[in-house]
Parts: C-alpha cells; structure tokens; sequence
C-alpha cells in the first residue's frame, strides 16, 4: 500500500517537473523585487510567501473562469532564485497532466493584477510578469486645462492695471486742462503792470525771442 | 526789473524719480537672458576660468569706453537716438535711424521669447509638470512614438509649444496658445510702459531686483544638490590652453558688446532723461561691472544644476546598467552597487563574456555627460526643465524660475521699447495734445500683430534668424560709426569738454586712449572676424524632423536662396541707413547752399542746449 502510494507521488513529482520548468509550455516567469519596492520594510521571501501566491494565482483563476475547480496545488512553482525570480504553471486537475492554456492565465492575471500586486504590497514593475503587458492608466485630464486657468488670472490682472492707468492718466489730464483754465482766467482778471508803457510780460526772457535791447543792457543790472 | 532764475529742465521732459531708478533701469536693460543662457556657456566650452582672461580685458577696452559714451551722449544732448546723433551732425542721423530700427527689429522677437517663458510658467501649476512624462498613444498601448524616441522634455518643447515644422520653408499653422501667451505678453509690456519712464520706472523696481532674488534661492538650492560640486569644478577649471585659440577671444568681445545693448538707443533713450549734471562716467563703470558680476554670479546655481542633471543621468545609466545584469544573472537585490559596479563588471566579463555583450551595456561616463553643453532656449527649456522635474518641489522651483527669465526678459524689454518710444516721441509722429499712452499702445498693437508671424509653425527658425542676423553685426556696424562719430566729426575736444561740465573733473587719459584708438579699432577687428567666420559655411541650421533617420537628433539644413536673401537684408537695413541718410542729406544740403537766403543752423553743444 505504502509503496504504491510512493509510487503515486514520485509519479505526481516527476510529472510536475515536466510541467513546471523554465521555457516550459504555457510557462511564465515572475520576477520580484522587493528591496526595490519597500526598502527597509522589506519582507524576506520565503515558502510562506510563496504559498500566498499560489492562492493568488488559484484565486485569479477562479475569478476569471468563475468555475471553483483550481486549486491551490494546481500551481506549481520552480526554479526559485536569489533574485527574486521563478517560473510557474497552472495545472488543470479535470485533465490529465495538463496544464491551462497560456492566454486563460495571462488573461486571468490581467483582470486581476491589481489584487495581486497589493496581496505583496508591490506594485506592476516591482511584481513583474514577463509577457504579460500590463495595461498603463490614462492619464487624469481635467475638465479645463490648468494653463487657461492661471493664463486667465495673469490676464485679467494685466487688464485691471491697463485700465487703472489708462483711467488715471486721463483723470490727470483733465485735472491739468482744469488747471490751466482756471490760471488763465486768474491772469485775465489781475490788472496788466506797467513799466515804461511796456507791458510785464513782455519783458520776461523767452526762449529764443530775447529782445535785443535789454539783452544788451543786462550788465547795468546787478546781479543778484 | 527782476530776472526770475532759470529753472533748469523746464522743457518738460520727463525725469527720473532719483538716481537709483536709472542705474537699475541700465543695468535691467544690460542684464538679460543672455547673462543665464549664453556666459556659462561660453565660459564651460573656452576652458572654463581662463575664459575670464579675454572677457575682462574686452570689457575694459570695449565695453565699458563704449558704454561710458553712450550715457555721456545720451546725458549731454538730452534727446533719443535719432534726435541726438542729428544733433551731432546731420550726416549721421543715419546712426540714430539704424539703432531705432534695430531696436525695432530686436523688440519683435525677444517678446516671443517671453511668450515661451510664460508658456512655461502658466503650464508649472500642474501636478505632474506636463514635461515629464510623455504622453500615451491612440490605443493606450504605449507612449506617443515621437516622445518615446526623443525625451518628454524635447516633446513638449518641440511638440507641444513649438509645434514645429520640420523645414523653414513650411511655416505650419498659428498656434493659438502662443497667440495668447504673445497678447499677454505685449499687454504686459504696454501696462509698464504705458507712459515711457514714469511707469517702466516704477515697473523696473521688481523686474531688475527679482532675478537676484531668485538666483540667490537657486544658488542655495543648487549648492546643496548632489553633483553641484562636479558642475562647479567642470565649469571653473581653467584651461589656460584655449587662449591661444583666437575664436575664443571673438567670443568673449562679441559677449561684452552684445550682453551690455550698446548701440540699441535705448541707453542714450535713459540717460536723455537724466540731469545734465550728474557723473556719467561713474555710472558707466558700475553698470558694466554690475552686469559681468551678475553673469558670473548666474553661472554658479546654473552650472550647479547641470552638475546635479549630470550626476543623475550618470546614475540612471548605471541604475539601468546594474538592473540589467542583476537580471540576467538572477543575483539578488542590492547585490551590485554604483560603487562596486566596475569591479563586479570586470568580474563578470571575465567569467561570462558572451552573456555581458548580449546584454549591450552602455558605458557610463560621468565626463561624457558634462560635456554635453547647451546654450540659449537649449538651456532654459530642455536641460534646465529636466533638472527641475528631479528636484524635490518641482513645481515651485519651475515657477520660480520661469518668472526668474520672464523678469529678466521684460527689463531687457523696457530698454528696447524705450528705444524706439522716445525718437518717435520727439519727432511727434503723434500730435502732441494726444496722450503718451496713445503712442505707447500704438506701438504695442502694431509689434504684436508683426509678430504673429513667430507664432506659426516655424516661428522658432525665424527667431533664430533674427537673433543671428538683425541683432548682431547691424549693432558692431553702428556702435563703430558711433565711436568714429563723436571722437572724429564731433570732435572729442569738444566732447570732452562736455564730459567735463557733466562730471565737475577732467577727462581721464584712459577715456581718451580708449575712445579715440582702442574701441574703434576693437570694434572693427571683431566685425572682421565675426564677418569672416560666418561667411566661411553656408548659413545653415538645425530642424527637428520626427522622419530623419538619425532622430532625435536634429536635422542639418541649409537655409533655401529666399531665407537668405532676407538674411542679408536683416544685417544691411540697419547699416544701409547710415550712408543713406548721409547722401540724402549731403544732397538737401547742396540744393540749399545754392538758396542765398539760407542761414547754417547753429551746431549746439551740451552746454549750450542747457543755458
């Protein structure tokens, strides 16, 4: 009894050594890194981990094909190395000695690539499947670019200042136009002084039109 | 009768509010964008610290005599360029006409590039910066071809701001986001310069003072990132070597002449407005030193930055090196460090040579990736925007620094437009009852419909044009009839004369030396040679072509027979004038000289035109 129950299961071993090896059919090869991911929180990789992810992979199979027939020694795992890195195969118990077909895991993985990568707190390039793509997220795109938002602040700051300015300057000129009339209406009221029958103002020096005569006689003034 | 006394300056044209607004209003317009982009990188690529050799002995024959004039001129004769030299003797009136169209020319596409500046800056609120990471494709599989090629950062410049043509030829459609980036470009402009110096005045507090502000922030930040120390070294170490090339010595005096505007007008614009009696000459020297300290002072956070760009992308190329290896080998984590990477490779190409060629490694130079030297909108817009995205805060320092350059751009701005404001203004092309904002707004509207034409497709190829062409030999051309002008027809007697009764002390010999031989003969060496090494290839330049074989790398290009042409007249327009507007008069003056009743105008001086 015992011994065909040995036999069984060196049958079963050697069996599983066929399925599971690297370049095998229906084959993929995990690479983790979780020195990478987590630093000094990193976990050590050992059987317990390795455990956990075969009911992943039963779990994401399960899901995918909705039938509870895997299980988790369906998955076999091999050729573990230091990297972390090794290879794996689904079984399929209905058939013998068979493995699932590589598109239904890929696909399963697919669909649940996110429940996995959070299961080893990593993440799609640290919890990597090699031949399987992983599809990348869209972009988050607002409704209105935030460029137009800032571009409109800043313009309508520069047109609030034109403005002012604008306003202001032609405050100012009315305020000097105002000005100016009323000085010139000041002036017409005072009375015109006299001196030798010739008007104040005239004898004011302006520029260019300097009257010859007093010009000449600048130097019997003293100088103040 | 009583002489009421005579208020000077009573011709009521605008005045400073003090000294200090017009030493910083110089030193604004002096310092630009050039001192950031072009300096360091001229001082990285002529051997480093030997390059101050030739830099300060240009400014002190070149730079500073030339600028020192300039303010004397603009001070004594109290009037705009093309006023001033018709004052000097109308056979030179050309001189005044050829700055004020250069000023023009320069005006058009130095405010297109602020409108990239400020495209940057309104696009750095964001979360991630839309330069660092590239976009996906049509099916999501991947990211866009051309960004995936080319880094994110080309992308965005070349693609998404520039939207590039990949020939000059093709000018490609108007890009509407530069279209409004330019209006609001321009409506800044017109909002600080609205009334000439009254508000660029106020405006130049902030736009001259801010750089500083934030070059000191860099420097500390750049000072304290890893790799700065690299930078530095590479940057400083002399190569005394490179003097004895002479394109080192032309780089150097055609960095002088153009990082200090001479010849634009606009610093002869600033100075009319000063008060005759105030010290040009001390004024002069503290500008220039002013502004070859603030490039040297640029240099330091900016070779500290591509010091740190550089370590980092040394690192990644051994990060991606070792992940490589540790793969393939099936090694543990952590297992090969940067610091044990060479022996490990040695090991291993000695064990499994076929297995480390399959893996083709790149090698890992940190030399290779400080050579990699940029300058100009190369600078700001692709090595510096990557710089920043590795930064922790990526989004202040982006901000910091775009408004660093747009500051630094709109001072430069003000001395342009304040070039071409106050001719117009003197020779009352508006009737003078109409406001100065009238003239003001006028001439922004019109330079920002002009210059729609840079924001098409191929509008970064035309500035490139211009840069090359309108704003380099046209200003060697003027500054030399400049100099020859006032020490030769005006007479430098006379000048100094002027200078005299502007300083209260005697002209120094070093002025007299430097104005009457050395600066004219400087002037006319540089033009010699930087005439000669343009002619000796054809003009060409460098296009982004996603469909070029060696992509993303840029396309060599010779310019079509038409770009050229007007490649030509953008450098003769401006030097054109100065003839022209001799003859023209030299023939009004005869067809006087035949009318007896004609009477030579009075040739004024400074001191005339003032008592």
């Amino acid at each position: 009894m015992l011994r065909a129950l040995l036999l069984v299961f060196s049958v079963v071993a050697i069996a599983h050594a066929e399925l599971c090896k690297p370049d095998a059919q229906n084959a993929f090869k995990v690479r983790i890194s979780i020195k990478t991911a987590l630093g000094d929180n990193a976990y050590a990789w050992d059987a317990n981990e390795e455990y956990l992810f075969k009911a992943m992979v039963a779990f994401a199979m399960r899901r995918y094909s909705s039938k509870s027939t895997t299980q988790i020694s369906n998955v076999l795992l091999c050729n573990v190395t230091d990297r972390v890195s090794f290879w794996f195969v689904v079984t399929d118990s209905s058939k013998n000695v068979t493995t699932v077909p590589g598109s239904e895991v890929e696909a399963a993985i697919r669909m649940n690539r996110n429940r996995i990568n959070n299961a080893f707190l990593l993440s799609d390039k640290t919890l990597q499947f090699l031949k399987i793509t992983s599809t990348l997220s869209p972009p988050v795109e607002p409704s209105t670019p935030v460029w137009l938002i800032v571009f409109g602040v800043v313009l309508c700051l520069i047109v609030a200042g034109i403005i002012f300015l604008v306003v202001s300057g032609i405050q100012k000129h009315k305020k000097k136009n105002k000005e100016a009339t009323e000085r010139e209406n000041l002036e017409e009221k005072v009375e015109v002084t006299l001196e030798n029958g010739i008007p104040c103002e005239a004898l004011d020096l302006k520029a260019g039109h300097i009257n010859g005569v007093f010009a000449a006689d600048d130097d019997r003034f003293t100088s103040l | 009768l009583s002489a009421t006394p005579e208020t000077p300056k009573e011709d009521g044209r605008p005045k400073w509010d003090n000294k200090f607004q017009y030493i910083l209003s110089c030193i604004g317009f002096a310092v630009g964008l050039g001192n950031v982009w072009r300096f360091p990188y001229l001082c990285q690529i002529h051997g480093g610290g030997a390059f101050l050799i030739p830099y300060f002995i240009a400014l002190l024959f070149e730079g500073i005599p030339l600028l020192h004039l300039e303010l004397a001129l603009g001070q004594c004769l109290r009037k705009g360029s093309i006023g001033a030299w018709n004052t000097i003797s109308p056979y030179l009136g050309g001189v005044g006409v050829g700055s004020w169209m250069v000023s023009v020319l320069v005006s058009l596409y130095y405010n297109t590039v602020l409108t990239w500046v400020m495209w940057y800056f309104i696009n750095s609120f964001q979360e991630p910066l839309p330069w660092s990471v590239c976009p996906l494709n049509e099916n999501r599989t991947g990211f866009n071809e051309e960004c995936h090629e080319s880094t994110a950062v080309n992308y965005f410049w070349y693609r998404k701001t520039l939207n590039i043509t990949p020939d000059i030829a093709e000018s490609g459609t108007f890009q509407w986001w530069l279209i409004l980036c330019l209006a609001a470009c321009w409506a800044i402009v017109y909002l600080c310069t609205i009334r000439g110096i009254e508000t660029t005045g106020k405006a130049i507090y902030v736009t001259a003072i801010f750089p500083y502000l934030v070059l000191t922030i860099f420097l500390i930040q750049g000072l304290t990132l890893p790799g700065a120390t690299e930078g530095l070294i590479y940057l400083f170490t002399p190569n005394l070597n490179t003097l004895k090339n002479p394109r080192v010595w032309l780089d150097a005096a055609t960095q002088i002449f153009f990082s200090l505007s001479l010849a634009f007008g606009g610093l002869i614009a600033f100075a009319s407005y000063n008060p005759t009696k105030n010290d040009c000459e001390k004024d002069a020297v503290t500008v220039a030193i002013v502004n070859s300290m603030t490039s040297l002072y640029a240099s330091i956070p900016v070779f500290s930055v591509l010091g740190f760009k550089a370590t980092t992308a040394y690192w990644d190329c051994l990060d991606r090196n070792i992940i490589n290896i540790i793969n393939e080998f099936d090694l543990p984590e952590e297992s090969i460090m940067r610091q044990n990477y060479t022996s490990w490779i040695s090991f291993l190409n000695s064990s499994y040579p076929e297995k480390i060629a399959g893996l083709k490694l790149k090698s890992c130079d940190l030399q290779e990736f400080l050579d990699q030297s940029v300058s100009g909108t190369g600078l700001a817009f692709i090595v510096f925007t990557q710089a920043i995205i590795l930064m922790p805060g990526s989004q202040a320092w982006a901000i910091l620094f775009f408004i660093m350059l747009f500051s630094l751009g709109l001072s430069s701005m003000f001395g342009n437009i304040e070039g071409v404001f106050t001719p117009l203004l003197e020779l009352q092309i508006i009737p003078k009852s109409a406001p100065k904002e009238l003239l003001s707004g006028i001439i922004c509207l019109i330079s920002f419909l002009i210059a729609l034409c840079f924001t098409l497709g191929s509008g970064s190829y035309w500035i490139d044009i211009f840069d090359r062409y309108a704003a380099s030999v046209p200003l060697l051309v003027l500054a030399f009839f400049e100099v020859i002008g006032v020490v030769y027809i005006y007479k430098i007697k006379r000048f100094s004369e002027d200078v005299e009764w502007m300083t209260g002390r005697k002209l120094n010999l070093f002025w007299q030396i430097t104005w009457r031989f050395i600066s004219p003969l400087l002037l006319l060496i540089v033009f010699m040679a930087f005439v000669t090494l343009q002619m000796q290839k054809p003009p060409s330049y460098t296009a982004w072509n996603p469909k070029y074989e060696g992509f993303p790398i840029k396309e060599e290009k010779v310019y079509p027979p038409w770009v050229q042409a007007i490649c030509v007249l953008l450098a003769s327009l401006p030097c054109v004038c100065v003839p022209l507007v001799a003859f023209f008069h030299l023939v009004k003056q005869k067809r006087r000289s035949k009318d007896p009743s004609f009477v030579p105008p009075e040739v004024s001086s400074c001191q005339g035109a003032n008592s």
